[in-house]
């Protein structure tokens, strides 16, 4: 005959046997290590960065509060101010460059290739290279006496003297540019293909039955069903361009005349280099707004419809 | 200033590794007289690390690994020597200063010891042992290494940069030499140019010879950043005539000198792509070392025209020596810098250096290395000819500051370029200036 066990006492289960069975105190346990991680590396370094900007600390010297002081100087310096100017220009213009090719490549990656795998390995191959040896082999092909494409172009007899391609600050922008395209395409091209693979075909048969167009099957079903994607792999990709370091250290080291120098670059050489870490914080503080910016339009912009927050279509 | 083929590259790590280099059982036997009589006996369980710049000239590198290995033998004390590029090794110094912990001493690079001189120990015993036994510093010397008058550190080399030419480049341009004054140096770089020879000197951040030369120009016109009490004067009538200068010389460039940065003419001079330009001894010995006997035959060194000012005005780099407050065995630091600066380890070291490097005692200057090759014959006069780059003002967090944001190379730059017009470069570098002289 089975005894009825009488229910434990509540004050007789253990402290530490009911923090286990509690989902909210095991949840926050789980997430304690890679909390303190972020803390550690993170939101510390991130703090005690807008910390220094507002000090005038230097290398070798500790520094007072001073207040917005650094920030005011900078509004003040036309290097500073043409770093912001090359910052964006590199930004908007290699970002949008990356989403055109890496879209295009992933539709055609998306149709049935031969090699297809092969071919997909091959694409993300810029991206997989560490930066700095792609930034020295770019470094080579712009070379001002000895770059390959001056070599090529003299010897077809299309051109009489080498290509200057990073001493003409124009030049030196375009270059600098098409290395991060160079660079970025595969991280757009292949996280596109994964969103496309998504797509249902039967939504592609509907509207083709439909007698829609391919531009129009693109307009209506790929581009619509795509944006979350988008969103996240364009704010990826203009956080990693905008805060962009080793390529143009590499390859120019924010010459020639600071025409290709960003506000990462920048700040190193005024903090590292030139040893004033308040003011090199303060310049890479200054980038935190655009950020974020660029992380909200893509969070409001392109993420609109309603089931993509959870709700159903209207 | 460094060559970057890849043959050189590979070479010199390979020559890292296996040239380990030993000190000679002669120079061990001296090391142990010297330390019994040695002023300053380090402590008992010492140990010595050492940071220096990554070497240009790979015997160098080894006779100074020999001189450093010789101390250790004699007292014991177990020295590491690191090396780093020396574009990092400025950075990593500054953080051992802040912080307080790294390595015990410090061959660093330009005036850094001014940057933090409190987080350093003082040298002035050390500094008047080695004046007194070597017939006294140069003047240079001494002006880099105080702070009042306390020695903060010791001014261990100089490293000459003058211009390298092509010697039937410029006979051909008309000259039998590089002149000796700026109106025909103009007329040499345009000879060059027609003759389709031309020269090139670095207009990118380069931090060596992009500033070594960019500073020549402007104070051989008269030009400087800062007066004696340390107001930016780049905005007067002689910086102006200087930067009208430079866009004359500008013109005469081979293109694409906007993006060279410190190895890029190392490189064209020794492809022959360009047959004069500004650096150290650094490519006449590697072409002595590849064989590329028809550039080292063909090639020399000259001193940098004089300017209307009447005398010479030049930059070369100091290479001083300093030790952190931060090490446990100040005595032993002491030890093995003034041991490195005795005669015949110095001698070893210079000799290694085959003319890179120079002294700023004044009883080194009949050292063979100057006179067994009349090409380095230039180099001999690195410290009487140079000038800080703080001039003429003082040494401090403000010089070296404007000096790492390259705002003199930017000025001349876009004066070389056409960027700007004279009068405007000199009025942007002023503000530029003017917000770290602030202080």
């Amino acid at each position: 005959m089975a005894v009825l066990q009488e229910a434990l006492p509540v004050q007789d289960v253990s402290f530490w046997i009911r923090l286990k069975n509690n989902r909210n105190a095991l949840g926050f346990l789980f997430m304690l290590p890679a909390a303190v991680m972020l803390l550690v590396f993170l939101t510390y370094p991130l703090g005690l960065g807008i910390w220094l900007g507002l000090t005038d600390w230097k290398i070798g010297r500790d520094g007072v509060f001073i207040g917005l002081d650094n920030y005011l100087w900078l509004f003040d310096d036309a290097v500073f101010l043409l770093s912001v100017f090359n910052t964006f220009l590199y930004t908007v213009v290699a970002s949008l460059v990356k989403f055109a090719v890496g879209l295009w490549l992933a539709m055609l990656l998306n149709n049935n290739l031969p090699f297809k795998a092969f071919l997909r390995a091959i694409v993300l191959l810029p991206f997989i290279v560490p930066t700095v040896l792609s930034a020295l082999a770019f470094w080579w092909i712009y070379d001002s006496q000895d770059s390959v494409i001056s070599w090529i172009l003299i010897e077809m007899g299309l051109r009489e003297t080498t290509i200057d391609f990073l001493g003409d600050p124009n030049n030196a922008r375009a270059s600098v540019i098409a290395a991060n395209i160079w660079r970025g395409v595969p991280f757009v091209a292949i996280t596109l293909l994964a969103g496309l693979q998504t797509i249902s075909p039967s939504l592609y048969e509907a509207a083709t039955i439909d007698g829609a167009s391919e531009w129009q099957r693109f307009r209506f079903i790929t581009f619509p069903l795509l944006t979350p994607i988008i969103a996240v792999v364009m704010t990826f990709s203009v956080l990693f361009t905008f805060t962009d370091f080793q390529l143009i250290w590499v390859m120019t080291r924010g010459g020639p005349i600071n025409a290709t120098h960003l506000m990462a670059t920048l700040s190193y050489q005024r903090a590292i280099i030139g040893g004033a870490l308040g003011e090199g914080a303060a310049i890479a503080t200054a980038m935190i707004p655009f950020l974020l910016g660029a992380i909200l339009f893509s969070y409001f912009g392109l993420q609109r419809r309603k089931w993509q927050q959870g709700g159903t279509d209207d | 200033m460094n060559k970057f083929t890849r043959r050189n590259v590979l070479k010199s790590s390979a020559g890292v590794a296996l040239g380990a280099a030993v000190a000679s059982p002669a120079m061990i036997y001296a090391a142990r007289a010297w330390a019994q009589d040695a002023p300053w006996k380090p402590e008992k369980g010492a140990e010595l690390r050492l940071l220096r710049w990554k070497r240009f000239v790979q015997s160098e590198g080894e006779a100074f690994a020999a001189a450093v290995d010789a101390f250790t033998k004699a007292t014991g004390v177990p020295v590491r020597v690191d090396s780093e590029g020396f574009e990092d090794l400025r950075p990593k110094s500054a953080v051992a200063a802040s912080i307080g912990s790294g390595p015990d001493i410090v061959w660093t690079i330009h005036a850094d010891p001014h940057l933090y001189p409190d987080k350093l120990i003082e040298m002035t015993d050390v500094a008047e042992y080695l004046g007194d036994k070597y017939d006294g510093w140069y003047p240079i010397a001494e002006f880099y290494s105080k702070r009042g008058d306390q020695w903060i550190s010791i001014p261990f080399v100089f490293s000459g940069n003058f211009i390298n030419y092509r010697i039937a480049a410029v006979q051909k341009a008309g000259f039998e030499t590089v002149p000796d004054n700026t109106d025909d140096f103009l007329k040499l770089m345009q000879n060059l140019q027609k003759n389709g020879d031309p020269g090139g000197f670095a207009l990118g951040n380069a931090s060596g010879d992009g500033n070594c030369w960019t500073h020549w120009i402007l104070w051989s016109h008269g030009g400087k950043m800062v007066d004696d009490d340390d107001q930016v004067v780049l905005n007067s009538p002689e910086v102006v005539a200087a930067l009208e200068y430079v866009s004359e010389l500008g013109k005469t460039f081979v293109p694409g000198v906007a993006s060279w940065l410190d190895g890029h003419n190392n490189k064209a001079f020794l492809q022959s792509a360009v047959s004069l330009t500004n650096n150290g001894i650094s490519i006449y010995a590697a072409a002595q070392r590849e064989g590329m006997t028809e550039i080292a035959d063909d090639m020399d060194h000259a001193y940098y025209p004089v300017g209307p000012g009447g005398r010479a005005m030049e930059f070369h780099v100091q290479f001083p020596m300093m030790v952190y407050k931060h090490t446990k065995y100040p005595n032993a630091a002491k030890a093995l810098i003034t041991w490195l600066m005795e005669k015949d380890q110095y001698d070893a070291i210079m000799q290694g250096s085959v003319g890179y490097l120079s002294h700023p005692l004044k009883a080194y200057n009949d050292h063979p290395v100057w006179d067994e090759d009349p090409k380095r014959k230039v180099f001999k006069d690195t410290v009487h000819r140079t000038i800080p780059y703080s001039y003429s003002g003082s040494l401090g967090y403000a010089a070296s500051s404007a000096f790492a944001d390259f705002i003199v190379v930017n000025m001349v730059a876009e004066a070389a370029g056409g960027v700007k017009t004279p009068k405007e470069a000199a009025a942007d570098a002023q503000k530029r200036a003017e917000r770290y002289y602030r202080i």
